[in-house]
């Protein structure tokens, strides 16, 4: 381990449970001054969960926080920042319609004789640019400066409030190639002002270019803290997966019958391009790629969610046109969003409304919903898919995480889908309901019905999936058999390193 | 143990269960409760109240805003806005009065204004839709061209002239009440009806709950949305004829405010306008509280300033006492 002088954060047993799940496990970190640490580790190893229990967004449960050797309770983001705290979200956090000095200052504009003090705004803004050199004009309205001059921005503001620490959640998920260098130079700029750096990334290559320690986290538990000279990326996927895989990523997998999808050469411009890929019935395919590999756009572009400029979609052996979901539905296509609460439900009306809403045509009279039949639609996929609701009545934002998602799928089981696009089914919902979902695959497959399943966690998608394809930047990498999975093959070709090693 | 777990969420869903269904039916039952002790209050401290002559003023001059914001809740659960229904009811009285003057007949000349007045609505939700313009931009700049539009029809002048056998229909009665306000219950019914019976109905709610999740199911937002606006404008045309015959001539300046009327009765009825909240049973009684308050006020002498500061107050209160209960719901 190198020597560092300075220590000024450190995390020691630190335990975080939400309800049941025991998201932290007693958890350290120690970063010092001048010192760019990596926390990697797969979806749902606990490295936010750590950065928020830091920031003061979750309080801990147990343990204790050192900021330079004294204890602290952060309690919340404010407190975090007179801490002399930073974070850099992954989501942008910008007033856009105010300059670059307003948001600097947003909050505590500075007055004079009853009026703002312009000039001492845009001239501290300025300095605080200049002394990290980034080439923005203080006066200029956010939304005309590129994503990377947002992110620079955002960054300097950290920053200007005396920051010891500053934590990159994701940073370069949004940015071009040589937008990241930028970044790079930037955070090597803080690096020099003896600033501790924290920085949560999937990229390996990013890790290796500009951390001096690594940290690994994996299912909420510390692994191992490495320096960067001393492990290679083999050795990092290696203690990122873990040696066991959990049983509870299985399903009863049946035998595939007759192609019912084939996609060729479908591209977006910009997003992805020459996507072939065949999806037959009752079977599993899965989709795995890096958060904006592309993989979602490719799903939602032949639902018809989103355009697409080039390619060939045939459903069943015939060549179709899917211009809008309302085509795709009409072909058989179901769509379970990522986003449930945003995109895949009405959380404002009923349980009994959702689970109808694809398909109020088969009950409808001369323009008329048959009521009794509409309420004993909804009474049965109640009772099959187990949605434990209090009524069919029930808004669905009342409805556990599992649960709605239950009501998701019965939407699509009534509209009789037969091809199932399952988009991160199993985000944010407790192990008992993950469990259910994967019951409820089995159910679609034994009907005859196809699924694809697009997940970031690798033992859901490769437990589950009879054929696995990964996207990386857009492009399909390779597709996958079952005897051919393997995790850290899977997580080279995600990170878009092909196999030179076996060759 | 499971098994234990596993009652313990039934029973907490249960007692959730419970708090929704009384959230539920929380607006309506209490606006029914406001409702009967404004009445028991009123008809103590005025002996003038409780006569049909006043109760049918009430009801005939509630009756035309109460027609209109039936149109107006479906696009509030939308999660839009219509400020043009004002505008779209003078409209209508004037294009009713010129067709009649110029000798259409009546039937004829009330179909081809409440048409006139659909397809105007009709072409404000293509621009929502088809521009992406704000709801309350592209109907306040609607309220504006209508009215502009109606103004330049008229030369601003009182439409008169009106065949003695429609005017006749102002004091015309049925079962001791005015044949207007059976319109206007002709009207809800016909809302309430879509909004629990028909597709479009249930769409409403969807698109305003959650657009994108609406068109994920395959809901064609264009027409819904070009539709409920088109709604709304329709319900807007047949106000404009109950007040073309209430006054008799038709008034190019009929309805100026209407649309706030409208939102408020929609407002206290419960509706939101963040979309997917609201009933027209709500909406019926939101009117009717709020005019019985300037009909009582009136009664008692209470000066109509101060009767504009306690409607105001009752519309803030309305929402306070909602999301309030929504907080707690939570």
């Amino acid at each position: 381990m190198r020597n560092w002088t300075h220590e000024v954060v450190r995390m020691t047993g630190i335990h975080k449970s939400f309800g049941s799940v025991h998201a932290l496990k007693g958890v350290k970190l120690q970063v010092h001054a001048g010192e760019v640490h990596a926390l990697v580790g797969e979806n749902g190893a606990g490295k936010s969960t750590l950065i928020k229990t830091l920031m003061g967004v979750h309080q801990k449960d147990q343990g204790e926080i050192y900021i330079e050797g004294k204890e602290v309770t952060v309690q919340d983001p404010i407190h975090a920042g007179q801490l002399g705290l930073g974070c850099v979200y992954q989501d942008v956090t910008i007033a856009r319609h105010l300059t670059v000095g307003e948001n600097f200052f947003l909050g505590k504009l500075p007055m004079r004789k009853g009026l703002v003090d312009w000039d001492t705004v845009y001239q501290k803004t300025k300095e605080t640019l200049d002394s990290l050199h980034i080439q923005v004009n203080p006066r200029e309205v956010v939304k005309y400066l590129s994503v990377a001059q947002q992110e620079m921005v955002v960054i300097a503001k950290t920053v200007h409030q005396d920051c010891k620490v500053v934590v990159f959640d994701e940073p370069t998920a949004l940015l071009a190639n040589e937008e990241v260098e930028e970044l790079f130079r930037i955070i090597d700029t803080l690096k020099k002002k003896g600033i501790a750096v924290i920085y949560i990334s999937h990229r390996l290559e990013e890790i290796f270019q500009i951390c001096d320690t690594i940290t690994v986290f994996k299912d909420g538990a510390w692994v191992n803290t490495v320096d960067t000279d001393e492990t290679d990326e083999d050795r990092l996927i290696a203690m990122m997966v873990g040696r066991t895989i959990e049983d509870m990523y299985s399903i009863e997998h049946y035998e595939p019958g007759d192609e019912v999808l084939n996609v060729k050469g479908l591209s977006r411009n910009g997003v992805f391009e020459n996507i072939d890929l065949n999806l037959r019935k009752s079977e599993v395919l899965g989709m795995f790629g890096l958060v904006g590999s592309g993989r979602t756009e490719i799903m939602r572009a032949i639902f018809g969610a989103d355009s697409y400029d080039e390619g060939i979609i045939e459903l069943f052996g015939q060549e179709v046109k899917i211009k809008s979901p309302q085509d795709a539905i009409a072909l058989g296509i179901g769509f379970l969003p990522e986003d449930r609460k945003e995109q895949g439900l009405s959380l404002s009306t009923s349980v009994k409304e959702n689970i109808n809403l694809a398909a109020y045509d088969r009950i409808i009279n001369k323009g008329i919903i048959n009521l009794r039949k509409e309420a004993a639609v909804a009474e049965r996929y109640v009772k099959d898919l187990l949605i434990k609701t209090p009524s069919i009545n029930q808004k669905v934002k009342n409805l556990s995480g599992g649960n709605q998602q239950k009501v998701v799928i019965g939407k699509w089981l009534n509209r009789d889908s037969r091809i199932f696009i399952f988009d991160e089914p199993t985000v944010g919902i407790d192990v008992g309901a993950k469990r259910e979902i994967f019951r409820l695959f089995e159910k679609i497959l034994a009907a005859g019905n196809s699924i694809v399943l697009i997940s970031s966690y690798l033992p859901e998608v490769m437990g589950i999936s009879d054929r696995l394809i990964v996207i990386h930047e857009g492009k399909k990498m390779d597709t996958l058999t079952r005897d051919q999975f393997e995790e850290e093959k899977v997580l080279r070709l995600a990170s878009g390193i092909k196999d030179s090693v076996e060759e | 143990m499971m098994e234990t777990a596993m009652k313990k969420e039934q029973k907490k869903i249960g007692l959730l269960d419970k708090i929704n269904i009384f959230r539920k039916r929380h607006s309506e039952s209490t606006l029914g409760a406001i409702l009967i002790v404004f009445i028991i209050f009123l008809s103590l401290a005025s002996d003038r109240f409780l006569t049909l002559r006043n109760i049918s003023n009430l009801l005939r001059s509630t009756s035309i805003v109460g027609v209109a914001a039936v149109g107006m809740t479906f696009v509030i659960i939308s999660a839009g806005i219509d400020l043009s229904i004002g505008a779209v009811l003078g409209l209508s009285g004037v294009i009713a009065a010129l067709l009649m003057t110029s000798g259409v007949p009546i039937f004829l000349s009330v179909i081809g204004a409440v048409i006139c007045g659909t397809v105007v609505g009709i072409i404000q939700g293509w621009v929502i839709y088809k521009g992406n313009v704000p709801p309350f931009i592209a109907t306040l700049a609607g309220m504006m061209i209508i009215r502009g539009g109606v103004m330049l029809i008229t030369g601003a002048n009182m439409v008169s002239g009106l065949p003695k056998s429609f005017r006749s229909f102002a004091t015309a009665e049925f079962l001791g009440l005015p044949a207007v306000f059976f319109i206007w219950m002709v009207v809800l019914g016909l809302g309430a009806f879509i909004a629990k019976y028909t597709k479009f109905g249930r769409n409403i709610y969807a698109i305003g709950s959650n657009e994108e999740a609406a068109r994920l199911s395959g809901i064609n937002i264009k027409k819904n949305i070009v539709a409920v606006y088109g709604f709304c404008a329709f319900t807007a045309s047949i106000a404009g004829i109950l007040f073309l015959i209430r006054l008799g001539n038709g008034l190019p300046s009929a309805g100026t405010g209407y649309e706030m009327d409208a939102v408020a009765a929609a407002v206290v009825g419960g509706a939101s306008l963040m979309g997917a909240e609201g009933s027209i049973l709500g909406t019926f009684l939101g009117a009717i509280i709020i005019a019985m308050i300037r009909n009582g006020g009136n009664l008692l002498g209470i000066n109509s300033f101060i009767l504009n500061i306690i409607v105001g107050s009752l519309i803030v209160g309305a929402v306070l006492v909602d999301q309030k209960s929504k907080k707690q719901g939570k």
